[in-house]
């Protein structure tokens, strides 16, 4: 199958969302004896080209309609190209752009679409694609009756893959975008420099323990800077106002697995527990020990986040790769 | 002004679901439904537009296999002005739900599609951006704030990187996020009152419309996400276990 995957990038670099995406794409390529090639699109993507050259040949679409990225206008330069060249399977990260973007493209493409994928296998030429329903308490292995296939692909679920020795041919590509119909105005980010969630190794996460965005800070900020990690946070504190919403993970959030997720004062709703339980380690401290999340944690504690969080960065500060 | 708002049929999220004997599907046999959550976000949102501008004329559609009218009936009596139930013989996966919401939307020929970003049974966060695909008309998706003004609508969008604000021309195709606002309750008078408004039910073949699958089950598992928690006393112990048990610190 030849595939094309779609990478986000910023700056000079791939996105690590796209990094594990291209991992599943060079994987299917491969296994079935066909081709990966990565797409940039953007008004200036030649600097990250040659990080995604590392693992793939690419394709660089530049043009200035071309940012800001909006559905629309990236879906049409997708689809295009895609019919063009006859790919069988178009990927991109589950991230908020690939569930918007790509969800459009596989609208032009004619619907073979699986979001959120976690794992894939070949059986008899077929691509088996396993992906979370039901807030992730089942999964569900299913096959696309037609193509090109679209897949986004959860990064959680994906180790990035090794950099090649040399680097991949980068081709540009002229593509002639219509005018976006989304008028971008700006965004508002408030994270203040932590890593996002879905990028780091730690994220520490407040729950509805925390009062207000200045203990939140204070608290689960500071034991993420602690330990170079990023924060994290449930739906309540986003709803009452106390997080940014990007930091919120969850169903309808941003589904993490880091190293170590750290929940502090967390209680444990379904929906929150469908964005971390694949974490590699979890550890949870609440005041309430009969807290869901501590059917899910490996190692426990209960009490007061107010009293044992200082200790911990007190203790840990210092030791960590953070500050 | 009309506001064509969707809601699919999904089981309650709040109950444990399980697999059918063959495994291939999941056991719908005793579960309760509800309209999707994300679906009632886009209804309430639509009436308070409604609020403001008494010209808007609020439609909500079912598109169901089984009978789907008592929790359509739900968004009579949260305020829908009418309900149009479109009648399937068969599960639909996203494609052909947005295939026959085009077809609706062909026929009613709304300003405005307002819908949940996802289902909460299969949580595909597909059929908007379909929709607005099959129809080329402008999307935004995951918005958590929305106003409509000569003709266009000023938005939010909850994405990534932050909240990016941005404007699109009507007609558009919107889907809306959680934090949009807080689904009204209806009134047991309310709820009485619905059940006098009509429901126009509409085959799917009277579309023109036959289902055509795009996605085939081939199995699903239920997963345990249970773990053996250590219970510890002291703030240093869990250091301890974090950086030298399970080295992650």
């Amino acid at each position: 199958m030849n595939v094309l995957l779609i990478a986000e990038y910023e700056g000079d670099a791939l996105r690590i969302a796209s990094v594990a995406a291209v991992g599943m794409a060079n994987d299917v390529a491969q296994t079935t004896g066909g081709t990966c090639d990565v797409l940039l699109l953007g008004a200036d993507a030649s600097a990250a080209a040659e990080d995604a050259a590392r693992y793939a040949p690419v394709l660089v679409a530049e043009h200035a309609d071309l940012s800001p990225a909006t559905a629309d206008c990236h879906a049409a330069v997708i689809a295009e190209w895609v019919n063009a060249k006859g790919y069988d399977v178009v990927v991109g990260a589950a991230t908020t752009y690939g569930k918007d973007t790509l969800g459009r493209a596989a609208g032009l493409l004619g619907g073979y679409m699986a979001s959120d994928v976690v794992g894939h296998d070949i059986l008899d030429g077929e691509l088996l694609l396993k992906r979370p329903m039901f807030a992730g308490s089942v999964n569900a292995t299913v096959k696309l009756l037609g193509g090109p296939r679209v897949v986004t692909v959860r990064s959680s679920a994906y180790d990035a893959p090794t950099a090649n020795e040399s680097a991949s041919p980068i081709t540009t590509v002229e593509v002639t975008p219509q005018p976006a119909r989304l008028n971008v105005n700006g965004v508002a980010s408030k994270t203040g420099g932590r890593p996002d969630v879905t990028e780091a190794a730690v994220v520490v996460s407040g729950g509805r323990a925390w009062k207000t965005s200045e203990d939140f800070e204070n608290n689960v900020g500071k034991l993420a800077d602690t330990v170079g990690g990023a924060a994290g946070s449930s739906r309540v504190l986003v709803d009452a106002g106390i997080t940014p919403n990007e930091l919120q993970v969850g169903q309808t959030g941003k589904i993490v697995a880091p190293d170590l997720y750290l929940a502090l004062g967390i209680s444990g709703a379904v929906q929150h527990l469908a964005g971390m339980k694949n974490s590699k380690v979890i550890a949870a401290i609440n005041s309430d020990k009969d807290a869901p999340i501590f059917q899910v944690a490996d190692f426990g504690l209960v009490g007061d986040v107010y009293k044992l969080t200082p200790q911990l960065i007190e203790k840990l500060a210092g030791t960590c790769a953070g500050v | 002004m009309k506001i064509l708002v969707p809601t699919k049929r999904v089981p309650d999220p709040d109950q444990r679901v399980k697999t059918t004997a063959d495994g291939r599907a999941i056991d719908t046999d005793g579960l309760s439904f509800v309209a999707n959550p994300f679906d009632l976000i886009a209804l309430e949102e639509a009436l308070r537009l409604r609020e403001n501008d008494g010209a808007i004329e609020v439609v909500t559609v079912g598109i169901g296999v089984e009978d789907y009218e008592k929790e359509l009936r739900t968004t009579l009596a949260m305020g829908a002005d009418r309900a149009i139930l479109v009648e399937a013989d068969a599960e639909l996966d996203p494609w052909n739900v947005a295939s026959a919401l085009k077809a609706v939307v062909t026929r009613e020929r709304p300003d405005l599609v307002l819908m949940g970003k996802q289902a909460v049974d299969d949580d595909s966060n597909q059929a908007g951006q379909f929709l607005a695909a099959m129809l080329d008309w402008p999307q935004a998706t995951f918005i958590s704030k929305i106003a409509l003004a000569d003709g266009a609508a000023t938005i939010d969008r909850e994405t990534d990187a932050g909240i990016e604000s941005a404007s699109l021309k009507l007609p558009a195709v919107v889907t809306v996020d959680l934090r949009l606002n807080e689904p009204r309750y209806a009134s047991m008078l309310q709820i009485m009152k619905a059940k006098k408004k009509p429901i126009e039910r509409i085959a799917l073949s009277d579309l023109g419309l036959a289902v055509e699958p795009r996605i085939e089950m081939v199995g699903v598992e239920v997963l345990s996400s249970k773990r053996n928690c250590q219970m510890l006393s002291s703030v240093d112990e869990l250091i301890q276990k974090l950086r030298d048990e399970a080295q992650v610190i």
